[in-house]
């Protein structure tokens, strides 16, 4: 996504009101715990001794602490719940956008996360989600759309920040 | 406690190359990881969306999975006590099954703040063949002696 062309036009209300403005807040829908710390070693053969071996996370982090770069994991909503009528979606400005701006693809681009706090095991994490900024439509390689830029902070049960998410997007339509 | 590798501020110097760390990309590498991650989106399990819909050319890695790849790289190299303070990554293009991946870093920088805590600046390149489909800056803390630990800085004494 090099090559891009810009073309002023303007972003509709709705989506200028949201900027800035803290939206979804909520909570995780379930507890830190070690069965995803594992996956998530394993998913990329991370062996650092603090997420298997007890004897030297009690020594280091005075416990077992999931890594840092699982923060989004615990926030992302099930698949499937009894009673949900659609599919829950993470990100949730994320997908706003796309269906306001009538963007029907999108992918991340950039990313940036700092880590407050160690997350641990039988933590209840919250989040909220603020959007940045809205640039105007661009043509890429991918299609004509727009980037935008959406913060995500994670908070644990004590009010702690355990760290802070900036993702950048581009919802795009095809190039015909 | 188990003895576990440790590598001081002191020992590293700005210019100094991480260990390449070469990383065969398969199908289940993709969908173990964007599982791992609890992220559903068909794009990381599905050929035909992912060719179909996004127009990408198989399915690909998401974003978060390739987070927990960059910590994993730098934390192979720094050790337990190496405490990741914030990380910075660009996608320019995709990451296939099929694919090689091939990470490598350079220190940048080297600092310590006000709270005495040692940072360590490293600049991280993901290569495939000849492309480059992503990067990543990292901060992280390392001890200044054997009897510093980042994990221990709580508040004003954690400034990522």
């Amino acid at each position: 996504m090099t090559k891009t062309t810009t073309t002023t036009t303007e972003l509709p209300e709705e989506v200028k009101s949201w900027i800035g403005q803290v939206r979804y807040e909520e909570p995780t829908e379930f507890e830190v715990e070690r069965g995803y710390i594992f996956t998530s070693c394993a998913s990329v053969q991370n062996g650092n001794p603090l997420y298997w071996d007890e004897a030297v996370a009690d020594e280091l982090t005075d416990g077992i602490t999931a890594p840092p770069t699982m923060l989004s994991a615990w926030f992302r909503p099930h698949y499937w719940a009894p009673g949900r009528t659609k599919e829950a979606q993470p990100l949730q400005v994320h997908f706003d956008l796309k269906e306001t701006l009538g963007l029907p693809e999108a992918v991340m681009t950039d990313n940036e996360i700092v880590f407050g706090v160690p997350v641990r095991p039988g933590d209840r994490l919250r989040t909220h989600q603020i959007l940045r900024s809205v640039s105007d439509l661009k043509t890429t390689k991918l299609g004509t759309g727009r980037f935008w830029v959406i913060e995500v902070q994670y908070l644990n049960q004590n009010e702690e920040l355990v760290g802070t998410e900036s993702y950048t997007g581009f919802g795009y339509g095809r190039n015909a | 406690m188990a003895q576990a590798q440790l590598l001081l501020a002191g020992d590293v110097s700005v210019g100094d190359k991480l260990p390449p760390l070469p990383v065969d990309v398969s199908a289940t590498t993709v969908i173990l990881g964007a599982l791992a991650t609890r992220d559903w989106r068909p794009m990381h399990h599905d050929v035909d969306f992912a060719v179909n819909r996004n127009g990408t050319r198989d399915i690909f890695m998401n974003t978060p999975n390739l987070a927990a790849w960059f910590e994993r790289y730098l934390t192979d190299w720094s050790g337990p006590r190496g405490r990741l303070g914030r990380m910075k990554f660009r996608m320019r293009d995709s990451i296939f099954p099929g694919d090689t991946m091939v990470f490598g870093g350079t220190v940048t920088k080297l600092e310590t703040d006000d709270a005495g805590c040692c940072w360590a600046e490293i600049s991280v390149q993901v290569t495939v063949g000849d492309k480059s489909p992503t990067d990543c800056t990292a901060r992280i803390a390392l001890p200044s002696a054997p009897d510093d630990n980042p994990w221990k800085r709580k508040a004003d004494d954690w400034k990522p």
